[in-house]
């Protein structure tokens, strides 16, 4: 499964290097959404400072929507979709290749945005440590679920504007969490932001579990 | 031809299949030995891709027999498709990775070493600069050498061949007959549908005609006999 898995993600990132997507449109488009949050709050520093792990974060579910997508519009084509069921590469490789891929995306993705949120909100991270942890979290819990439901909407004709009702709801526990937990790493409050960590790590390893378990049968059904 | 104790590669007996709420196979009863080469004809709606697809796995069983490489299609789908090569109307190649790369990834998520491509690749003459070219980029030919590379390296015991001729040149049609060949010699079964049974029938020891979901017509025997008796009586082929 682990050699399945390396195979699917070596396969997604060099297509990803190659096309150039989530460096031309998903980053871009982060970006974006932290300047226009950033203009929709207004000029007064205190209050971007106090919404910036929020809007951090609403960011990055913004951009794992249009990355998942992405991920699946690569295995859109009947050919390319029955070739991956008829590769004999085990289904719960293809999600951890997938996620895994996905998740790589994300991680330099959030790197990209903490500097501009620094730079735009003027934020400092006062506990390092705790904001790594809850984004390594949250990226494992995004990119599982992002797959899941990504694999479900992926055979159908409206996939690109069901993927986001699906998917925006369901991760509305990493807004939370990860938003509290970074507010946390932000004031220095390392009490506070466990309590959150414990959330995030719930719902990755629910993720993780139910795709290794389930992405065959919803392979089939798509 | 296998010798007849061999398990045949293919048995179905009025097997049913639905494509969503259609039927797209309505009793088929055909059988295929290993070794054996077999040219499906019929008309458009026939039902012969929905036959090379429901030997893949990829179209399910709803009753009757099917068994392939003797797993039971209605429950073990997945141990039948690591064994079965489909070369269908789509090709399974991803256009940003290169000829190679696209072969490669296949061989290896077979369970094979990647240096198993490199003898397709050669066979099929993506070497050098064409192998090295995104598969985005090349012409639909040579889209369909890439697809026929990856299943060749793959090797496996069915082949399933949806219109291999479409958009061959001469040579590659040409190339594409001896590889058929020489996969039945290695014991290889080799189910083909074709619209063009010039090119097809030659290849075959065996002819079936669908329509309606259903095979309607089989003629038997080596390939030149096949040939001959085919002029008169097989002529409603699309």
């Amino acid at each position: 499964m682990l050699r399945d898995a390396l195979l699917v993600a070596g396969k997604d990132l060099r297509i990803e290097a190659r096309s150039r997507v989530a460096l031309w449109q998903v980053l871009p488009f982060a970006l974006l959404c932290l300047v226009l949050f950033a203009f929709a709050l207004g000029p007064g520093p205190a209050a971007l400072r106090v919404a910036a792990p929020g809007l951090f974060w609403l960011a990055v579910l913004f951009s794992t929507v249009l990355a998942t997508q992405r991920s699946f519009a690569i295995e859109s084509g009947e050919g390319t979709r029955d070739g991956l069921r008829l590769s004999g590469i085990d289904p719960a490789g293809i999600f951890l290749g997938k996620a895994a891929a996905l998740a790589v995306q994300l991680a330099l993705l959030q790197v990209v945005l903490l500097a501009g949120i620094t730079l735009l909100f003027g934020v400092r991270l006062h506990t390092v440590w705790l904001a790594v942890a809850a984004s390594v979290l949250a990226t494992v819990g995004l990119s599982c679920a992002g797959v899941i439901y990504g694999s479900l909407s992926a055979g159908l004709r409206v996939r690109e504007t069901l993927l986001p009702l699906l998917v925006l709801p369901i991760v509305a526990p990493v807004l939370l969490a990860g938003s509290r937990a970074w507010s946390a790493a932000l004031s220095g409050s390392v009490s506070a932001g466990s309590e959150w960590l414990k959330i995030l790590g719930v719902f990755a390893a629910v993720y993780l579990v139910v795709g290794i378990a389930l992405y065959g049968p919803l392979q089939e059904a798509s | 031809m296998a010798p007849k104790a061999m398990a045949p590669a293919v048995r179905f007996h009025a097997a049913v299949a639905l494509a969503g709420r259609f039927p797209a196979l309505s009793g088929v009863d055909l059988t295929v030995a290993p070794g054996e080469v077999v040219v499906v004809v019929g008309p458009n709606g026939a039902g012969k891709t929905s036959l090379l697809r429901a030997c893949a796995g990829l179209l399910a069983v709803t009753s009757g027999e099917a068994m392939v490489l003797g797993h039971d299609l209605r429950g073990e789908r997945a141990d039948v498709r690591r064994r079965v090569g489909l070369l269908g109307h789509a090709a399974p190649l991803y256009d940003e990775l290169t000829a190679s790369e696209n072969v490669r990834f296949a061989v290896r998520a077979a369970g094979l070493p990647a240096a198993a491509a490199a003898p397709a690749l050669t066979r099929l003459g993506l070497v050098g600069r064409l192998g090295r070219t995104t598969v985005g980029r090349l012409s639909a030919g040579q889209v369909r050498r890439v697809a026929l590379a990856a299943l060749v390296a793959r090797a496996p015991e069915l082949w399933l061949l949806d219109e291999p001729h479409a958009g061959l040149d001469a040579a590659a049609r040409r190339l594409l007959g001896e590889l058929v060949a020489e996969a039945a010699a290695a014991g290889a079964a080799v189910l083909l549908s074709s619209h063009e049974p010039d090119l097809a029938v030659p290849m075959a020891d065996r002819v079936v005609t669908m329509a309606g979901g259903q095979v309607s017509g089989e003629r038997r025997g080596g390939r030149r006999p096949l040939l001959s008796s085919l002029g008169s009586e097989d002529t409603n082929v699309a």
